[in-house]
């Protein structure tokens, strides 16, 4: 298993002897499993768990909105490749983490959401407080169950952590009723789960790899696609022993970033709608295509029927569903993606595609990173730069969703696993911040850079509440233009410059930093970038800089939505590596 | 790929809400649901769905790939081209009077081998059971005396010969 499990046997024998209250049961279970870290919220229908809270060795988070519990467990799951756990209560508690869950949904990120309910006497009564949160969560959950009684509390959390972290991970919510809570019993030992309609299949079927190694074989243009599953996995040394020995390039997804090494000569960097030239041209001049561990999402493939019109495809992911189910696969491959790799490697001999490598390198281009535009103003895609330069590469990174998002992605070079965490699927702002508190927690060794726009940032900006309680290693870069950047960038390509509803105001945000007791910097000429971001670097703990930049910057190349790659903008490419 | 009607069975875990995950699904997925039935199935613990919905092959695959995701679903068979039997239940409510109640008694108990199950002054129930096509075929000729009440069961369906759709035992995975 990919994810991994800290699981501890033993829960102290004293705890044993006596009827427990549920609440306590919950919380020696969730131990039990290796929880070291809750984001949570208190309320009234989790109140005995959090009356338990404070004699057993979890640190809990105190989130300012349960939606950022949600995006911080998330970004403690992606930063640490466990599983990441967070707690509300009824209601409001519970549909508050609705988008985190529905985000660890559609990215596949093992979290597990506990949710107080209201007592089982009055479900139904539209008590106060009362939500059929999973009725709601239904589909935005790997699954989500409701714990009836308190024997059930031991098989249900042992189940929970099971399917969030095994085949393809994802958000389980468990809903317990307060009654449940306020029972006396025993924690049942962790035994054998039966669950006879889950069998996700982890080793490929030979054959199918054997196929794919003569498809690979004949290729004379072969690309690999990689994605999510590689870090999912932790395939990324298979795949570098994988691409170097058949000599075939990487593209990556957004979520691949960081799976395969961005340094490496092999690699082409991020594919799709802001993915570079030279990665979409190679795609569309392949003759094979390797998808592995990724799902040929519209943001990488726009119009399905023009991509990558000369390729056949070879499909490895963990997930039937996916295969078949945007494009023709020639060969599809279910399985692990590490696993399916590592057979590739037993199947395949040395390649050497030297002509398609170099018609490849003839088509590098740089993306633009001058420090100011024609206006003399700060760009936003040199302060990324400089980021990636003067932290050499190695900061946790995460970004909101934006214009920003893609900078970052195209400019902050990744070279290894966990340190790149972006929302992906569901593309929801807010997401920055939150995820960089729950990577800061779970790997306190890190640098984190939390790389957010000025929309963004003010949807969860009351973690800097957090950030600073927990004196977390934090650095917020904002990047402020001062509108909703993306959507104003189509706008102006889509819809004659309307710039509806995009102008958008912000905070003095040094003012704001301060009011937090946060370290904070504003920036607005390029000379005081690199300053500002070693200040940053020279102390531990939270620091804010605000980067004014040039208001109507757009992200290029771009692929518009359901476009070709015929349709590619990239007026902004200059000469020079990728 | 040509739409058809394909005809599903589906044996789930017998437990709440499994009903509403698969339901959902369709709903979510954008599948349509032409027919659903719901019983026991041989094995206790298991339920048997029958699910009709219209769809090219690959859609049917995909919608049976989603169906499988659902963790109480055991086993999946498209059955459609297989030799079937598909039988369907559905009491109608007609309105009779005594001048055509001779008239329908002998189309629904010669014609379609149904049966009249109960009777007033001015209306009869018939009860048929059959394929969906002749249940279809009965209420299209009935229609023309006036259906007060229809209720139709939904399609079960069997393979004939031996060979059975079954779950097969599961080892214990975690």
């Amino acid at each position: 298993m990919a994810i991994e499990t800290r699981e501890r046997q033993q829960v102290s024998e004293e705890a044993q002897r006596e009827p427990q209250l549920g609440a306590h049961l919950v919380l020696q279970a969730l131990v039990r499993e290796g929880v070291e870290v809750i984001f949570g919220y208190p309320g009234g229908a989790i109140l005995p768990v959090y009356d338990a809270l404070p004699y057993y060795p979890i640190h809990h988070i105190l989130v300012r909105h349960e939606q950022s519990a949600a995006f911080a467990a998330d970004g403690y799951a992606r930063a640490t490749g466990t599983v990441g756990v967070c707690m509300a209560t009824s209601g409001p508690g519970a549909t508050n983490l609705v988008t985190g869950l529905a985000n660890a949904m559609m990215d596949s990120i093992p979290i597990v959401a506990i949710t107080g309910q209201v007592p089982q006497s009055v479900i139904g009564m539209d008590a106060f407080q009362e939500t059929d949160i999973t009725g709601i969560t239904l589909p935005i959950t790997k699954y989500n169950m409701v714990i009836r009684s308190i024997d059930q509390i031991g098989p249900a959390i042992q189940k929970a952590f099971y399917l969030a972290r095994s085949g393809r991970p994802g958000p389980v919510l468990i809903d317990i009723p307060k009654d449940v809570q306020l029972a006396k019993g025993f924690l049942a030992p962790r035994q054998e789960l039966h669950l006879p309609g889950y069998r996700p299949t982890i080793v490929p079927h030979r054959r199918q790899i054997r196929r794919a190694a003569e498809l690979i074989r004949q290729a004379k243009r072969p690309l690999i696609l990689a994605g999510h599953g590689i870090l999912i996995s932790g395939a990324t040394e298979e795949l570098v022993r994988f691409a170097e020995r058949t000599q075939i390039p990487v593209g990556l997804t957004l979520l691949g970033i960081g799976g395969f090494p961005a340094s490496h000569p092999l690699c082409l960097g991020m594919v799709g709608m802001h993915g570079h030239a030279h990665a979409n041209r190679a795609i569309h001049e392949a003759d094979v295509i390797i998808g592995i561990g990724m799902r040929f999402d519209d943001r990488v493939t726009g119009r399905p029927s023009e991509f990558a019109p000369n390729a056949k495809i070879i499909h490895i992911d963990i997930d039937p569903a996916e295969i078949g189910k945007v494009l023709k696969t020639e060969v599809p491959v279910v399985g692990d993606a590490r696993q399916a790799l590592r057979l590739l490697l037993e199947e395949l001999e040395p390649l050497e595609h030297d002509d398609w490598l170099s018609l490849i390198r003839s088509w590098y281009r740089s993306i633009r990173t001058e420090p100011s535009g024609p206006n003399g103003i700060l760009q936003p895609q040199y302060v990324i730069a400089r980021l990636h330069a003067l932290t050499d590469g190695k900061a946790i990174v995460t970004t909101d969703v934006g214009q920003h998002q893609m900078w970052t992605a195209q400019l902050y070079k990744c070279d290894i696993p966990k340190q790149w965490i972006s929302s992906g699927g569901l593309g929801a702002m807010g997401f920055g911040v939150p995820s960089a508190m729950g990577a800061a927690i779970g790997r306190p060794e890190a640098e984190v850079w939390a790389v957010v726009g000025d929309g963004g940032v003010q949807m969860t900006l009351n973690e800097f509440a957090t950030i600073v309680d927990e004196q977390l290693n934090v650095k917020v870069a904002i990047i402020n233009n001062g509108y909703l950047g993306m959507v104003r960038q189509w706008q102006q390509l889509f819809h004659n410059r309307n710039y509806s509803e995009t102008p958008i105001s912000s905070p003095d945000y040094v003012l704001l930093g301060q009011a937090y007791r946060m370290a904070a910097r504003r920036v607005t000429r390029p000379g005081e970038v690199d300053e500002a971001i070693l200040w940053a670097r020279s102390f531990r703990g939270p620091a804010l800089i605000e980067f004014v930049v040039n208001q109507e910057e757009n992200v290029f190349p771009m692929i518009p939505s359901g476009g070709t790659f015929r349709d590619m903008i990239d007026e902004y490419q200059v000469e020079g590596e990728w | 790929m040509s739409v058809r009607s394909h005809t599903l069975v589906v044996l789930v875990e017998d437990k709440p809400g499994v009903m509403n995950r698969i339901v959902s699904l369709f709903r979510q997925r954008g599948f349509n649901i032409d027919s659903i039935a719901v019983g026991h199935s041989e094995t206790p613990g298991l339920s048997r769905i029958t699910l009709v919905a219209q769809g090219d092959d690959r859609k049917i695959e995909q919608l049976v790939k989603q169906l499988y995701k659902i963790l109480e679903v055991i086993k999946i068979t498209d059955v459609t081209d297989e030799n079937l039997i598909q039988r369907e239940l559905a009491l109608i409510k007609v309105t009779a009077t005594d001048r055509n109640r001779s008239d329908i008694m002998r189309l629904v108990t010669d014609v379609y081998q149904a049966r009249i199950v109960d009777a007033t002054p001015d209306s009869l129930i018939i009860e048929v059971a059959g394929p969906p096509d002749k249940i279809d075929s009965l209420i299209t000729m009935v229609r023309s005396y006036g259906i007060k009440e229809l209720a139709r069961s939904g399609v079960i369906a069997m393979a004939r010969g031996t060979r059975a759709v079954a779950a097969v035992p599961q080892p214990v995975v975690a």
